[in-house]
């Protein structure tokens, strides 16, 4: 079932995690300086007050005042790029809605795409637009996170930390060198990387389009595409440069490209945990919160495998080799590296495929859908994934300081009434979003008229990317037609909220706890990084998700696996 | 609204380091250290292209080996925009496709009674791949052989030809190049 390459995925990752979680945390303690001539200069043509430090309200003002103008920017790029520099193949305007759409979608982390790369955007657009989004909506993850971390270490101090020193030296020390190494080694595995326009290519057998006239060339799209590839997995950012995402033989040629993007897509969220060990003078704390994911993980990318594998049972009896589930899937990865990727894309808000989730057996495709709503706290986005969990982990203390009657802490932090109800936000919100912006299209028919496929599955469709888009995942079951005003703008609303209405309440807990005193460690204490605690958070995130989800679920992907299943004259 | 400046203002300098410098450095590295990778890895005949090594292509005639069903519209193998077929396991209309296919290929063979391969007959993600697995190619070898007059010996040779993976002996599926099979089998 589970094979070699899942078990070498996993060695690699851990591995990888350790050094790189070390290396973040000195960048965000400001003890890593190797470029410091450049940091200084961006600093004084920023007008960046380096040593200034922030409350929480003056933080998250920054944060927010700083995404405002990408959303506008990016908004106003897709607006004009017809008229712009860097579009030799003509691309045109993107209309109102869809540019609304995207730019938030980019500014969000969330990267969900109601268009096709490379029949919609210019290359000025893709990369003066989208992959500065990537870089600078994932340095904003881990600025919030870094935030948060000083909150939960510091002793009666109103500061965390400076936004701007934050932002740039997560963009400069961390994101731009690991993506540089990324970008090249994708390059040489064969993925474009040029200004050319697309090349036309003559067919080696001519052949008919729909309309039954000859076809005789081949038009390649071209672009500067590793650089943005490189980015997109590493900032859990997910937007393909293609249409197609990562299923494109040029976004991800080969085997080994697809091995280089899997490792990149969990790599700065695992590397987080050990950031967090590192910073609270814990590791114990850190290396819990990874086995707390990884757990998470498996215990839905195995079956997702499993399911793939032994895939439809129509095939076999209508004289095929294998009921495999191929439909949707590369060559070239096969099975089960498809399944791997789609539970790990999922489980960090990262959102690019390399197979179609759409095309999956019921089962196969619930897996990806469960992670996301679990709300992308198994890994999850870089930063935001950590700062849920964080936030699920003081439920945890919570709950357990319920069953014994004391009151709870975490690091030795007390947590009171102001803390649980930021906390209970941040749970709430991806709850209540994918479920009410799933019931509002149907209320209104715009629902029903997107899905492209029959009964359970059109449902299936809905559910999973309003699932997606509010909690800033960004794959897509791609059949369903999003790219119209209705979804454009409700999605949009929901990204947004995911992303902004969750990060002033995870600020507003680090401004709090950062006032408090330390309480010292005493027998009543619950320790967060034992086998108990462990199973107790991955318990609290279960039965958040599952308590919330099940009823949709059934109506989804679980009565279309009995409908597959059923045998003929069976259930219909 | 100092804060408001300092956002636009730091934005602005970002926006040159990740969206203008950052994209010509990799775009200077890798076209001065693999030029033809960077530039889509076409491939000249004659002094003319005639497609990628990475973009697959559409084939029916008998004397090729056949590609993997793409779903891309206008015509398949649009390399200008890419798409899988997004049917669900339980559309009906996907093992009517499936069906029609194996037809094709059982009208193209008459004399192949084994069964098909799967991959051979669903739609690819990207509806661009351009590989099949060794199965699918052996599976078509009887046919090739026969229109071209050749021994199946032969054309397996040329499929063992153009077969690579997986990768490092572990990553991925073995899979076999169908543009540059059938370009190959044109050569001789």
């Amino acid at each position: 079932m589970v094979g070699m390459q899942t078990i070498i995925y996993w060695v690699v990752l851990l591995a990888l995690s350790f050094p790189l979680g070390k290396y973040i945390a000195r960048v965000l303690d400001g003890r890593v300086n190797w470029l410091r001539p450049v940091e200084t200069l961006i600093y004084k043509l920023g007008g960046v007050r380096e040593n200034e430090s922030q409350s929480w309200k003056a933080y998250a003002t920054g944060i927010i005042l700083f995404n405002a103008v990408g959303f506008v920017v990016v908004y106003f790029l897709q607006r004009f790029q017809a008229s712009l520099p860097l579009n030799p193949s003509g691309m045109s305007q993107v209309s109102p809605d869809s540019s609304f759409n995207t730019a938030i979608s980019f500014v969000t982390n969330t990267n969900w795409q109601g268009y096709g790369g490379e029949s919609t955007m210019s290359y000025l657009t893709q990369m003066l637009g989208l992959t500065v989004q990537n870089f600078l909506s994932a340095a904003t993850g881990i600025a919030v996170l870094a935030a948060l971390i000083r909150g939960l270490r510091a002793r009666e101090v109103s500061s965390i930390g400076n936004s701007w020193v934050d932002l740039i030296r997560t963009t400069l020390y961390v994101l731009l060198p690991l993506s540089l190494v990324l970008g090249v080694t994708l390059a040489s595995q064969g993925v474009p990387q040029t200004f050319d326009s697309y090349a036309a290519t003559n067919l080696v057998q001519a052949t008919k389009d729909g309309d039954g006239k000859p076809v005789t060339t081949q038009t390649i799209a071209l672009g500067p595409v590793a650089s943005q590839v490189a980015i997109k997995q590493l900032g859990t950012n997910g937007g393909g440069y293609y249409n197609v995402n990562s299923a494109h033989p040029y976004e991800n040629p080969t085997p080994l490209s697809n091995f280089l993007q899997m490792v990149a897509i969990l790599l700065i969220p695992a590397a987080l945990c050990i950031t967090f060990g590192e910073m609270v003078k814990d590791r114990r704390q850190g290396i819990a919160l990874l086995v707390a994911m990884t757990t998470l993980l498996l215990l839905f990318m195995i079956p997702s495998i499993a399911a793939e594998q032994n895939g439809n049972p129509k095939f076999v009896s209508g004289g095929l080799t294998t009921n495999a589930n191929w439909e949707g899937k590369e060559s070239r990865f096969g099975i089960e590296n498809s399944a791997i990727w789609a539970t790990a894309t999922t489980a960090a808000s990262n959102g690019s495929v390399n197979s179609m989730h759409d095309s999956y057996t019921p089962l196969g495709g619930m897996m990806p859908m469960i992670l996301m709503q679990l709300g992308e706290v198994v890994f999850g986005g870089v930063g935001s994934g950590l700062y849920g969990m964080l936030v699920f982990a003081i439920i945890a203390v919570f709950v357990a300081g319920l069953m014994v009657g004391r009151t709870p802490e975490y690091l030795g932090k007390k947590i009171e009434p102001y803390e649980m109800k930021m906390a209970s936000l941040v749970i709430l919100i991806p709850c209540g979003l994918p479920l009410i912006c799933t019931a509002i299209p149907l209320i209104f028919g715009t629902g029903q008229s997107s899905m492209s496929n029959p009964s359970a599955h059109g449902f299936s469709q809905l559910l999973y990317n309003y699932s997606s888009m509010s909690n800033n995942n960004g794959s897509a079951f791609g059949g369903f037609s999003a790219n119209v005003p209705f979804h454009n703008y409700l999605g949009g609303i929901a990204m947004w909220l995911s992303r902004f209405a969750l990060i002033v309440p995870v600020l507003a807990i680090a401004g709090s706890l950062g006032k408090k005193k330390v309480v010292p460690v005493g027998a009543g204490t619950l320790p967060t990084h034992t086998p108990l605690f462990i199973g107790l958070l991955c318990g609290v995130v279960l039965i958040v998700g599952a308590l919330t989800f099940i009823p949709a679920l059934a109506l989804g992907p679980i009565v279309e696996h009995l409908q597959m299943t059923a045998p003929a004259g069976g259930v219909h | 609204m100092r804060e408001f400046i300092v956002a636009i203002r730091v934005f602005i300098v970002l926006t040159i380091l990740t969206g203008v410098l950052y994209p010509l450095a990799v775009t200077g590295i890798a076209q001065a250290a693999f030029k033809d990778k960077a530039n889509g890895s076409l491939i000249t005949q004659d002094g003319k292209w005639v497609g990628s090594h990475f973009i697959g292509q559409a084939f029916d005639d008998l004397k090729y080996f056949w590609s993997r069903p793409s779903a891309t519209s206008p015509v398949s193998y649009n390399a200008a925009s890419s798409s899988g077929s997004n049917l669900s396991a339980t559309n009906s209309a996907l093992m009517e496709a499936i069906e029609v296919r194996v037809k094709a290929l059982r009208d193209a063979d008459p004399g192949q009674k084994e069964a098909v391969p799967t991959e051979l007959v669903t739609a690819s993600g990207s509806g661009l791949d351009p590989h099949i697995s060794p199965a699918a190619a052996d599976y078509q070898a009887l046919r090739v052989a026969r229109i071209r007059g050749k021994s199946v010996e032969e054309i397996k040779q040329l499929i063992l030809k153009h077969s690579t993976g997986p990768d490092l002996g572990v990553l991925g599926e073995s899979v076999v190049n169908v543009l540059e099979l059938n370009l190959d089998l044109d050569k001789k």
